[in-house]
């Protein structure tokens, strides 16, 4: 739960210097689509109508230190994912920068590995693609396979998984590896009970390791359980960030018209007036 | 902890507008962000390796490139009920086709001597190259889900598919040997030549694989472009008649040499010298000049078409090896290069 900033000289891993992250989406509307209107825009010297800019980042500060979980919270199309993908050093900044103390890896909710190929291979192919050797990925294998929990479907080809089944093959994949730097897009959303319990061990195991997880989620149950820190994003900005975890979910809640959440135990409202 | 249903984040929840607070990043820190990364040793995770850095990470994924395309390979006839078999089947169809129309139907040698193993050899060695051109043009947009998931270094993608055209290449020479010795040719030492000639090749592919990768990122247009392209270069490598002997090219010296040096004509005329004895001993050049003996060749006539090789020479068989290992080293090195420089906009879609 909240344990706060690490009192021994916080270590940085992650710097976001004024970030500015700007994409191309191509086949926004705007067009007939028809081969005639495409002859005539090339004719007109048109720039294609349907190629649109998104400025999704729009200057954003922050300093992450060694053994943060980081709950990053936000409406939709808030630059939740963005800001993620920018950290992990996939969309390339437009103005500003990312500083990390290693290669972070991201895992998306969109993030299939190879669809065609059995659950074992991409097993072995994950592994190895995040540069482990042979011998540990054979020494691996086994514990991943059981910590997703997809027993005979694991000789089956990935296309024939449930949507929650492939998200727990992946997470076990992603996490087999100590990440310096983990980032969960939604990740857990369609696990089972059963699995998010494992999976939230894992997360607060992989933060013993000093490691720093990035977790991105609607369900703040999650969240207020895994994560120490919360940013929340609004418009590709930092509305508001802190260690005080529940005071800015209450806060978050209450701007975006939600019900409080009614917690078991009392907080600790110490915080709440520094936050 | 109690489970909530209902969705938090989504638009039109909010009560009205929120006023997004300025924060000075300075203040974060008491210092310039960036003084603080340098003080810590964090790179700029944006950053691209410097290119030999970039090649040993690439060296050690070799065995996630190797493990890639072998999945790859077995996965693609797995909707196919005769399964792996088709990696047999589909040189033999092949050749099959081939043999009706150039063997049976137009019954035409165009002056070379055992034309169908020329032929044969010369459609499955460019196929080589065309199927490694057409799919890495369109591994970046294919993978996109692999690159945004996993960090590697993403030159793995273009040459793990050229590796799994290479697989499928050792059946199609099972395939051609086969055929080759059907039609009378003997096996020589000169058969062990094709090693090297196919490891340049493949060489070549892996280059031209990384630059088209690259291309094919962008933009859409071009790899729909392409397949025109690579047909255009079908008919001007010499896959179905012989440059250096036809006869609508035989007072061009400068056209038919430029042909002949073109990357696929170089690899062809390499295994065809390799397996095919009958190409060797009638390469022009291969003999003293003979004027007399040349024009007998011209004459077209079956008694006379190993007489090609007193013809005037174009390249000689040393020259093609050089021109072999040129273009390997070029289209690697330029291929390497071109695709490092965008190593890191790739997966931005």
């Amino acid at each position: 739960m909240a344990s706060g900033p690490a009192t021994d000289g916080p270590e940085p891993t992650v710097i976001v210097d004024d970030l500015h992250v700007v994409y191309r989406v191509y086949g926004a509307g705007g067009d007939k689509g028809t081969a005639a209107t495409a002859l005539m825009r090339v004719i007109k010297r048109q720039r294609r109508p349907s190629v649109r800019e998104v400025h999704a980042i729009r200057g954003i500060s922050f300093v992450i230190n060694h053994g943060d979980a980081v709950g990053i919270i936000g409406r939709n199309g808030s630059g939740k994912s963005t800001l993620l993908q920018a950290i992990a050093g996939l969309l390339p900044p437009e103005q500003g920068c990312v500083y990390s103390s290693g290669q972070a890896a991201l895992l998306g909710v969109n993030a299939a590995l190879l669809d065609d190929l059995t659950g074992e291979r991409n097993v072995v192919l994950g592994c190895l693609a995040m540069g482990m050797t042979p011998q540990e990925t054979k020494d691996r294998y086994q514990s991943i396979v059981d910590f997703s929990g997809v027993g005979n479907f694991i000789d089956y080809p990935m296309r024939t998984y449930s949507t929650g089944m492939a998200q727990r093959l992946r997470f076990s994949i992603a996490s087999a590896k100590n990440h310096e730097i983990l980032m969960i897009d939604e990740a857990l959303a369609t696990g089972d009970a059963n699995f998010r319990a494992k999976s939230h061990e894992r997360i607060v195991e992989l933060r013993g390791e000093a490691g720093t997880v990035f977790l991105v989620a609607h369900n703040l149950a999650e969240i207020e359980a895994s994560c120490n820190r919360v940013i929340w994003l609004e418009k590709g900005k930092i509305m508001r960030q802190g260690y005080d975890v529940p005071a800015i979910i209450d806060a978050y809640l209450e701007a975006t018209g939600g019900e409080p959440r009614k917690r078991d135990k009392p907080q600790q409202n110490e915080h709440s007036a520094t936050a | 902890m109690k489970e909530r249903t209902r969705d938090q984040g989504g638009p039109g929840t909010l009560t009205d507008d929120l006023v997004v607070p300025e924060i000075d990043a300075s203040a974060l820190a008491g210092e310039p962000l960036a003084d603080l990364a340098a003080r810590y040793q964090l790179r700029p995770s944006a950053a691209r390796p410097g290119v030999f850095v970039y090649a040993r990470q690439l060296w050690d994924r070799r065995h996630f490139i190797v493990g890639f395309a072998t999945a790859r390979n077995v996965a693609m006839y797995t909707e196919a009920r005769l399964g792996q078999l088709w990696q047999v089947l589909t040189p033999l169809l092949n050749a099959a086709v081939y043999y009706l129309i150039f063997g049976i139907i137009l019954d035409t040698s165009r002056g070379v001597p055992n034309f169908l193993a020329f032929l044969i050899t010369g459609i499955f060695i460019f196929n080589f190259t065309q199927r490694a051109f057409i799919t890495t043009s369109r591994v970046m947009p294919d993978s996109l889900p692999l690159i945004r998931a996993l960090p590697f270094p993403r030159a793995c993608l273009p040459i793990g598919y050229v590796l799994i055209e290479l697989e499928q290449l050792v059946m199609s020479m099972i395939v051609l040997t086969v055929i080759v010795l059907a039609t009378g040719e003997p096996l020589t030492w000169y058969w062990l030549l094709a090693l090297p000639a196919l490891a340049l090749q493949a060489v070549f592919n892996i280059g031209m694989g990384l630059s088209l990768a690259r291309l094919g990122a962008g933009a859409d247009d071009f790899s729909q472009l392409l397949p025109f392209l690579v047909r255009t270069w079908l008919y001007a490598s010499g896959v179905m008649f012989s440059i250096q002997t036809i006869g609508s090219l035989r007072h061009h010296p400068t056209i038919t040499y430029l042909l002949q040096i073109n990357p696929a004509a170089v690899y062809i005329g390499l295994v065809r010298n390799s397996i095919l004895e009958s190409q060797r001993i009638g390469w022009p050049g291969s003999k003293p000049y003979s004027a007399g003996n040349c024009a007998l060749y011209h004459t077209g006539k079956k008694a006379y078409l190993e007489y090609s090789a007193y013809c005037h020479g174009v390249v000689s068989m040393n020259e093609l090896w050089l021109w072999g290992i040129g273009w390997a080293i070029v289209a690697l090195v330029v291929g390497f290069v071109f695709f490092w420089q965008a190593e890191t906009r790739y997966g931005r879609g």
